[in-house]
Parts: C-alpha cells; sequence; structure tokens
C-alpha cells in the first residue's frame, strides 16, 4: 500500500486557495525573483518502501567509520569519553525532548529545576558564582565572554594566545568583524603562553584576555599568573576550560579567572559528526547582569513554596535590544540536559576518576610513542589527555594507512601551521584499554 | 509627590544638586515611582566623560529597565558605590541617600537649561515625558 505522509489532499488544496482567492500555489511566491526560485522539481531519486528506505539507510551509515569499530586518539575539542547509558534514557523522555523554551514557569519547573540543576554543577566544576542555561558550543561561548569583557570594561583590545584552539579563534575574529573589538594573538613557547610577552600586550586598552585550560595542545597553562597580568591592567581573565580536566585541576574560579567557558560535549554528548554540542559560560557575581542567554533562578512563589523561573531577563534580547553585549537568547538545554544526567550518574568521585584514567592512560601512551624510531617530543610542558609527537612521515599519509587498520588517529597539526608539518595532536581518554593503545603503538611503529 | 525647592531638574527626572562647579544627580521622587521597586543600579565609572543627555547609568526595576540620562556633560567625580548593595534605596531616599553620580561641570551654560522646582512640579502636571 502506498502511503503519503504530507497531510493535505488534493482536494484539501483546491480548497485553501479557492478560500484566499488564488489559482495555484506559485502564486503566493510572485513577491520572490522568478530567476532566484527553483524551476523545476527537487532532484530527489523515487520513494521507497519503508524496508527498502531502511536498507538505503543503512547501507549509507556503513559508509561511515564509526566509532563502534573504530578506535578513536583523535580529540582536538571533541572527545570520546564514555556516556552513561542512563543518559540518553532520561534524554528520550518526552517532557525533556519535545519541550520548548521554559518562558512559562506554571508549566516548565521540571526542566527549569533541571536546568538549575546543571547551573549549580558548572559553577561547583568551573568554581564561578553563576553559569548561564548555556550556549551553542565552546567557540561561541568564548566568542561571547569576549563581548561580555568589551561590555563590562568598556575597552576593545582581546588577547588571544596562539594555544588557543583554531576554531575558537575563527569564531572570535568573525564576531570580532561585527562587534569591534580588537584581537591581538600572544604567541606561545614550548606548548604554553608566552607569560613575558602577554604581559608586554596587555595594557589599558585591553578587555581581556583569553587563556585556553588545557590548551590546544593538551598542555596545562598558567591560570594564576595569567590573571594577575590581566587584572594589573584591569582587564578580565577568560579561561576556555575543558570540563573533563576539571575533574583534577584547579578550578579556574580559584585561580582568578572572571568567567569560565568551555565545551560541554565531553560530558555525556556523542561525537555525532560535530554538533549539536554544548557551550558552558560561568562568570563571578559582578558579572552577572552582563551574561549573555538564558539564567535560571530558584526562588518563592507567595505560599513560600520552592520554585524555578528565568531571571535577570532585562539583559535580553526582548527588553533592552539595542543596549545588551549580546542578543543571543538561543541555548542547548537538551545537551545541558545530558551534561546534567552525565555529572549526576558519575558523580563527584566519578568524574575525578574519569579525568585521573585519561590522564594516566594519555601518558602511558606518551611514553609508549616517544619509544618508537621516527616519534619524537615536541613541547616539555605538562599536559592532560591530549599531547603533540612529530612523526618521520607526513600525518596524512599516516592516518590513511591507520584508518585502514580501523583506527582513527591523531589530529594533522600542520593543517592548521605551517611550522608543524608531520606534528600529530594525539587524544587518549578513559575509554582506550592498555590493549587498544598498544595496537596503536604498534601500529604506528609498522607505518613509521 | 515630593520635589525640593533648592534642587534643579531635567525633563528626563533627574535632579541636580549644583556646588560650585560639581553637580550631584539622581532620579526624582516621581521617577522612582514611575519605576517601581528598584533590584539593580549600574553606575558609571569615575573619569568617565558624560555628555548632557547621553544615557550614562541603568536603573532597572521589577518591571523595566531604564537609562538614565545626564542631565549636564562634565565628568563623573565620584559615584555611590553604595547602590551595588542597596539599590532600594533609590526608593527610599531618592534625594538624599539615593543620589547617583557627582559630576564636574565642564559647561555652566548648560545649567540654564534646567527646570526649577515650580517648573518640574508644573512639567509633571502635563504629564511631562
Amino acid at each position: 500500500m502506498k502511503r503519503s505522509y504530507l497531510p493535505h489532499t488534493d482536494d484539501d488544496r483546491k480548497a485553501m486557495l479557492e478560500a484566499i482567492g488564488v489559482k495555484k500555489a506559485e502564486e503566493l511566491f510572485v513577491d520572490i525573483p522568478a530567476t532566484l526560485r527553483l524551476q523545476r522539481p527537487l532532484d530527489l531519486p523515487a520513494a521507497l518502501a519503508e524496508p527498502d528506505l531502511a536498507e538505503e539507510l543503512k547501507a549509507l551509515a556503513g559508509k561511515n567509520a564509526s566509532l563502534s569499530d573504530h578506535l578513536c586518539f583523535l580529540g582536538a575539542g571533541a572527545y570520546d569519553h564514555y556516556i552513561p547509558s542512563v543518559v540518553d534514557h532520561v534524554l528520550g523522555r518526552s517532557e525533556f525532548y519535545t519541550a520548548y523554551t521554559q518562558y512559562q514557569p506554571e508549566i516548565s519547573q521540571g526542566y527549569l529545576q533541571a536546568l538549575w540543576e546543571y547551573q549549580s554543577m558548572i559553577c561547583e566544576i568551573t568554581g564561578m558564582d553563576v553559569a548561564n542555561a548555556s550556549m551553542y558550543d565552546g567557540g561561541t561561548a568564548v566568542a561571547e565572554a569576549a563581548m561580555l569583557a568589551c561590555g563590562a570594561t568598556n575597552r576593545r583590545g582581546v588577547v588571544a594566545p596562539a594555544t588557543l584552539h583554531p576554531h575558537y579563534r575563527t569564531i572570535l575574529g568573525t564576531y570580532g568583524i561585527d562587534r569591534d573589538y580588537a584581537i591581538a594573538d600572544a604567541p606561545q613557547e614550548n606548548g604554553v603562553t608566552d607569560l613575558a610577552q602577554l604581559k608586554a600586550m596587555v595594557n589599558g586598552d585591553t578587555a581581556a584576555v583569553i587563556l585556553q585550560y588545557p590548551n590546544f595542545f593538551g598542555c596545562i597553562e598558567d591560570v594564576k599568573t595569567a590573571a594577575e597580568i590581566a587584572h594589573a591592567q584591569g582587564a578580565l581573565l577568560i579561561v576556555a576550560a575543558d570540563p573533563i580536566a576539571l575533574g583534577l585541576l584547579e578550578a579556574p574560579g580559584n585561580l582568578g579567572a572572571d568567567v569560565v567557558v568551555g565545551e560541554g560535549q565531553a560530558m555525556g554528548i556523542p561525537l555525532s559528526f560535530g554538533g549539536p554540542y554544548l557551550g558552558f559560560f560561568a562568570a563571578t557575581e559582578k558579572l552577572i547582569r552582563k551574561m549573555p542567554g538564558r539564567i535560571v533562578g530558584q526562588t518563592t512563589d507567595h505560599e513560600g513554596t520552592r520554585g524555578f523561573v528565568l531571571t535577570l531577563q532585562a539583559r535580553e534580547q526582548h527588553i533592552r535590544r539595542e543596549k545588551a553585549n549580546s542578543n543571543i537568547c538561543s541555548n542547548e538545554a537538551l545537551c545541558a540536559l545530558a551534561a546534567t544526567v552525565y555529572l549526576a550518574a558519575v558523580g563527584k568521585e566519578g568524574f575525578s576518576q574519569v579525568a585521573n584514567l585519561s590522564l594516566q592512560k594519555a601518558h602511558y601512551a606518551y611514553e609508549s610513542l616517544l619509544k618508537l624510531d621516527g616519534v619524537s617530543a615536541v613541547f616539555a610542558a605538562p599536559f592532560f589527555k591530549e599531547f603533540v609527537i612529530r612523526c618521520a612521515k607526513p600525518i596524512a599519509e599516516i592516518n590513511e594507512r591507520l584508518l585502514g587498520d580501523k583506527i582513527i588517529g591523531g589530529l594533522d597539526l600542520g593543517r592548521y601551521d605551517e611550522k608543524m608539518q608531520n606534528c600529530m595532536l594525539v587524544c587518549v581518554t578513559e575509554k582506550r584499554s592498555k590493549a587498544e593503545i598498544d595496537r596503536f603503538v604498534e601500529r604506528l611503529g609498522a607505518i613509521l | 509627590m515630593n520635589i525640593l525647592q533648592e534642587l534643579k531638574y531635567s525633563k528626563d527626572h533627574e535632579w541636580v544638586k549644583i556646588e560650585g562647579n560639581r553637580a550631584t544627580v539622581g532620579i526624582t521622587d516621581f521617577a522612582q515611582s514611575q519605576l517601581g521597586d528598584v533590584v539593580f543600579v549600574e553606575v558609571p565609572s569615575v573619569n568617565a566623560a558624560v555628555k548632557s543627555g547621553a544615557g550614562f547609568s541603568v536603573v532597572e526595576s521589577v518591571k523595566a529597565v531604564s537609562d538614565i540620562y545626564a542631565p549636564l556633560s562634565g565628568t563623573v567625580v565620584e559615584v555611590n558605590e553604595g547602590l551595588t548593595d542597596a539599590p532600594e534605596t533609590v526608593n527610599s531616599d531618592p534625594y538624599g541617600e539615593g543620589w547617583i553620580a557627582v559630576i564636574e561641570i565642564s559647561d555652566a551654560s548648560e545649567v540654564a537649561q534646567l527646570m526649577d522646582a515650580d517648573a518640574y512640579a508644573a512639567f509633571i502636571q502635563a504629564g511631562g515625558e
């Protein structure tokens, strides 16, 4: 039986067109110049029966190198950490899965409370006073933080380190075009920001210094000193952090950060080809009214019962659009929920354990790789779960051969920096077993 | 509606207390009553240059967010830091503890543009906006 999923029959369409006095639906598009309109039917293959379609899509999906049958040593901002099964079960509940923005607290208490829990956990991890209900992703969160800093300080200089993720740097530049902030790039020395150079670059026009923690190369930056350098000139320190690393490292809030942002994908969100991801955004209480996006607050009703609402909305686009530092309201509520369930599931100890296992396994991999002929160290700075190695052959060639062995190798840094030809950024999470790491080392050794 | 005789007033409902070349600025009793409960005041920065008629502070109430416009041009020399922790002072004592900033006047001729108490009373009566 042939079934159409379109709700309207030809008779329905005819009746509607007659009701508004139009002969054909095309007449409704006369305002769009004919040259801009597609003058032919969409180029789609013929309809298929459902079982055939399922087969077709399975075949297409089979062309992907998925993590169910490949070993992943690629990170660089998107990480293959374990996702407890409870995450998807909670996420799939229609109360969460199909909900719209929580504008009406009287019918959104469950979701509002979940987002409030999320904010509380982000505050705890980052060591900050207040967090918003999330942003698109890590990169946009960095750019929003720069905008906040410019608005809060009435300055327009932003110092970004060479150790910042190149994609984040690109987004920062894109936002900067419209927001008119001036970005200066601070050089790196041995894998971390050159603090002496940074100090020379920060002045009375600097709104913010940005630091990534751990940085793009996996190395641990000196947040405390960077904060002192920024604050000495009245600038803010923005830290872009890997939340998993904060299971081990000192919270940036305790080191003097004014804003802590980052990519939350590692907390319960699948890699899924780059999105949707989760930007988290936390700040000191002093900056709460400058923050972008939504904030969920806990309050009491007139009977004294605890309840949750979207709060401080005066900052948002629907009240003071032209005055706001940011007009963003969109957030990643479902991804924020995933992170909340993830953190609740692993708990404090589990969270530290994930970080510690990633650290130990990454260091085991690093030491094993350095024993190979044709592999050398690049940086000496302490690292967390990612590190850079230099190989005797081009990385693209190595990765192609690794893929043949169902291993996804590290990132080819030569794509981002001419000086880093033959350098690979390797990532090792808690998911990699010793046997898997050994296999990767053995295969790489054979290729070199 | 409380209007003090010794002060000058702007059409944006700010009061101005002139002492030599310094002007203490706040919002009037009428303005605070229109705003409702004030929950936040963003005071300007000390040393900020301000221009007559341009926004230099923000008052947020439970109902709305309003820009406060500088009644005179000059330089901010003092701000009421106390409003950060106690913004409600703007409601309870608009002409006293609820002051917002002190401006060092750069153009004394602008003072003549301000209203006296009687003119301001008439301005409100006429539904001054």
